[in-house]
């Protein structure tokens, strides 16, 4: 047999094209799942990008001028700063600071941050980001310097301990989400303390109880399509009813309690429940898939030596679907965290000062984010990117606890 | 066929109350407790039905609107009483036409590759990264729009092209957010055809390319298709990306590059202020989440059942 390919001769002249062709596609297809990681990367750029750069600071007081002696403002032994925060304040304003707090039980750092706060004053007028502050430095000098002659020019993080440990603030320079990290904790709190029995009881129905008639169908399909519904109309119907129609128990006043702040139901307490019921399909579909993992041998085995039913879910199927239950209760959890369009539309406030409880207005990391993303002041935005980081980091470890959770607990049958 | 186990004719009488099942209170209550728990999901439907469809039926029953308007009316503007639903409409489905023309082709294109091409290494370490994509806050992605895909739009196409709040900066990260969605559960449905339809493909001289897209993707179409619908369905419902960087009032346009407000970010920024309950404006909201309800209930339920009907079922 010679170079006969006759009878194959069309297929042959195929192959090369059709083979290109599908090298051609292997790297679209391979590009596509790319620009996944470029986007997240420049996602994560933008965000660090905003987190840092210089800012021109002006003083409504130069801090130099606050110097006694030739010490420092940041150096003056506490007495001094409250002596410059009694002559630069009014008396009235004075005692109500006493009054918060009295002055002999504040440290020293904390004076001078109510001096840097009530006397100094920085505005801020002009910001950058970290890639024009690398970059363009000395334009920026120049420019800084030309424009804003006053002012002063610094290189600072918009993510500092300060930024978290401050509460809210008017300027920008001294804001922090202190508050807002309060309020996310507490919201997240109820929303477990509510959501997770819930949830687990209700798959424990589902997987070990249910029989497959009409009703528990319709409960099935129920469940799926809650899942699906947008977290708007969850926020919309924690607006009818706990806010609106339970107002009398969300904003307390059921416990005797009259709060001050006259929430109105938009409460905490409204926002935790509201996110219980946007995540309670999620944590019940996950759920059941992991009390369906369980193996029904271990299940007849316990039944056989005489278990009731309710023993056998409580010291075998359980122990051993927790893993699985809990990764999903965190994924779940996460979603919550981030949620903001629910709470929006609940009634969170945001400029909140003091630390929030149970019946007081609220609000929380990714309203702060929304709010400070939406002022059209640059140094907002600047701020609400160190918001995004620090929320970031919140959801990134929770979800590595996740993927711990899962590799190192989960047992395969 | 299998003859019941009869102590007494097998001559070991049964001792009467050993064995009977007894009533046990314990068991009875904790199962209507878990009954409850089963049951509470329904009660979260009917809320939504009633408070939407009550509040909305008080919107519709105001002098000012007809409904007939409000379906077609292309003005939404509620302080001269104009509530035609249009402009809002429009818009949310030109944001979610945006962002599937970015999600559909680029999340099945990384479902084939992840599930037809990757080895299990590259698949490790690419799936994770789809995971983080997904389980970004929205806010997040809505200020990666506003702070960046807005410039760059403006900067691509000029600064008075483009509006600083505008539909395709919004559209194209709201792509972004749904393209994980879309690859995973798209992914899911092409891992689930077997192996045997590939090698039989591949024994009759198929190459890769033409296992995957003739052979696999058509095994595995009813599973895309709920992907791309349930991904449709969570554009058109999605917020906060809408809210930051496309909102700036309604605007009845089809132009991408200017600014209007779909149906999600109307809602937000009309809670945002303080809304007095029975007011027109508080009732408008539910009438236009009840809409968004439907909406995106239907796709939902289209979704399922096309996954029911259509699935090919192999052994």
């Amino acid at each position: 047999m010679s170079a006969s390919p006759a009878p194959l001769g069309p297929f042959q002249d195929n192959l090369p094209r059709r083979h290109r062709l599908g090298a051609v596609w292997q790297w679209i297809f391979f590009a596509a799942t790319i620009i996944g990681i470029f986007v997240l990367s420049a996602l994560l750029l933008d965000i660090l990008n905003e987190s840092f750069g210089y800012v021109a600071l002006e003083a409504r007081v130069d801090p130099d001028t606050l110097a006694v002696d030739g010490v420092p403002l940041e150096d003056l032994p506490k007495e001094e700063l409250i002596r410059i925060l009694q002559d630069s304040l009014s008396a009235s304003a004075f005692n109500k600071l006493n009054d918060e707090k009295p002055f002999e039980e504040r440290s020293q750092a904390n004076v001078y941050d109510l001096v840097i706060e009530r006397v100094v004053k920085y505005k801020v007028l002009e910001t950058w980001s970290l890639w024009e502050s690398l970059i363009h430095s000395d334009e920026i000098r120049a420019q800084a310097a030309e424009e804003f002659p006053q002012a002063e020019l610094r290189f600072v993080s918009w993510l500092t301990v300060e930024t978290i440990r401050r509460p809210q603030s008017s300027e920008a320079v001294n804001a922090g989400v202190r508050t807002a990290i309060l309020g996310s904790l507490w919201t997240i709190a109820i929303t477990i303390l509510v959501a997770f029995p819930l949830g687990v009881g209700a798959a424990i129905y589902l997987e070990e109880y249910a029989r497959d008639d009409w009703l528990n169908r319709l409960i099935r399909t129920n469940i799926n399509n809650l899942a699906g519904v947008p977290s708007i109309i969850y926020g919309i119907l924690g607006l009818a009813i706990f806010v609106r129609a339970l107002e009398r128990l969300t904003s307390g006043a059921v416990f005797g309690l009259v709060n001050p702040t006259t929430a109105n139901g938009r409460t905490i307490l409204s926002a935790g429940l509201t996110l219980a019921l946007l995540i309670l399909p999620l944590i019940i579909i996950n759920a059941q898939e992991a009390i369906r993992a369980v193996p029904q041998s271990l299940r007849k085995a316990s039944l056989g030596i005489g278990a009731t039913k309710w023993q056998t879910i409580w010291a075998h199927v359980l122990p051993n679907a927790l893993p699985g239950i809990l990764t999903g209760t965190i994924l779940a959890v996460s979603r919550a965290i981030g949620e903001t369009a629910p709470l929006v539309v609940v009634g969170a406030s945001t400029a909140i000062s003091f630390d929030p409880n149970l019946f007081s207005r609220f609000t929380t990391l990714p309203i702060q984010i929304y709010q400070w993303t939406s002022r059209p002041q640059g140094e907002w935005r600047h701020l609400a990117a160190a918001a995004i980081l620090i929320l970031l980091t919140l959801l990134l470890s929770l979800n590595a606890t996740a993927i711990v959770l899962r590799n190192r607990y989960t047992k395969r049958f | 066929m299998t003859k019941k186990y009869n102590g007494e004719a097998s001559g070991y009488p049964l001792r009467e109350e050993g064995l009977r099942k007894r009533p046990r209170a314990g068991e009875i209550l904790i199962q209507s407790i878990l009954f409850f728990a089963g049951f509470f999901s329904i009660f979260t439907t009917l809320g939504i039905v009633y408070e939407l469809g009550k509040e909305a039926l008080l919107f519709f029953r105001t002098p000012e609107v007809k409904l007939w308007d409000f379906l077609t009316g292309t003005a939404w503007q509620p302080h001269i009483n104009q509530f035609g639903i249009l402009p809002l409409v429009t818009s949310t489905f030109i944001t979610s036409a945006i962002a599937m023309t970015i999600a559909i082709p680029l999340g099945l294109a990384a479902a084939v590759y992840l599930s037809e091409y990757a080895t299990e290494k590259v698949r490790k370490t690419l799936k994770p990264i789809l995971e983080i994509l997904a389980g970004i806050p929205t806010i997040v992605y809505g200020y990666f729009a506003l702070m960046f895909v807005t410039p760059l739009l403006r900067s691509i196409f000029g600064r008075d092209v483009v509006e600083i709040y505008n539909m395709a900066s919004g559209g194209l990260v709201m792509g972004i957010l749904i393209l994980p969605l879309v690859a995973s559960m798209s992914e899911d449905a092409l891992n689930a055809v077997p192996l045997a339809l590939r090698e039989a493909a591949y024994g009759l001289g198929a190459t890769k390319l033409e296992v995957a897209l003739k052979v696999v993707f058509p095994a595995a179409l009813s599973g895309i298709a709920a992907a791309i619908i349930v991904g449709v369905s969570r554009a058109i419902g999605e917020t906060m990306i809408v809210a930051v960087a496309v909102g700036a009032g309604p605007n009845f346009t089809f132009n991408p590059f200017r600014g209007a407000e779909t149906m999600t970010g109307h809602i937000v920024r009309m809670s945002g202020g303080d809304l007095s309950y029975d007011s027109i404006d508080y009732n408008s909201i539910f009438a236009i989440g009840l809409m968004l309800f439907f909406i995106t209930l239907t796709l939902n339920i289209i979704s399922q059942r096309i996954v029911q009907r259509f699935r090919e079922v192999y052994e």
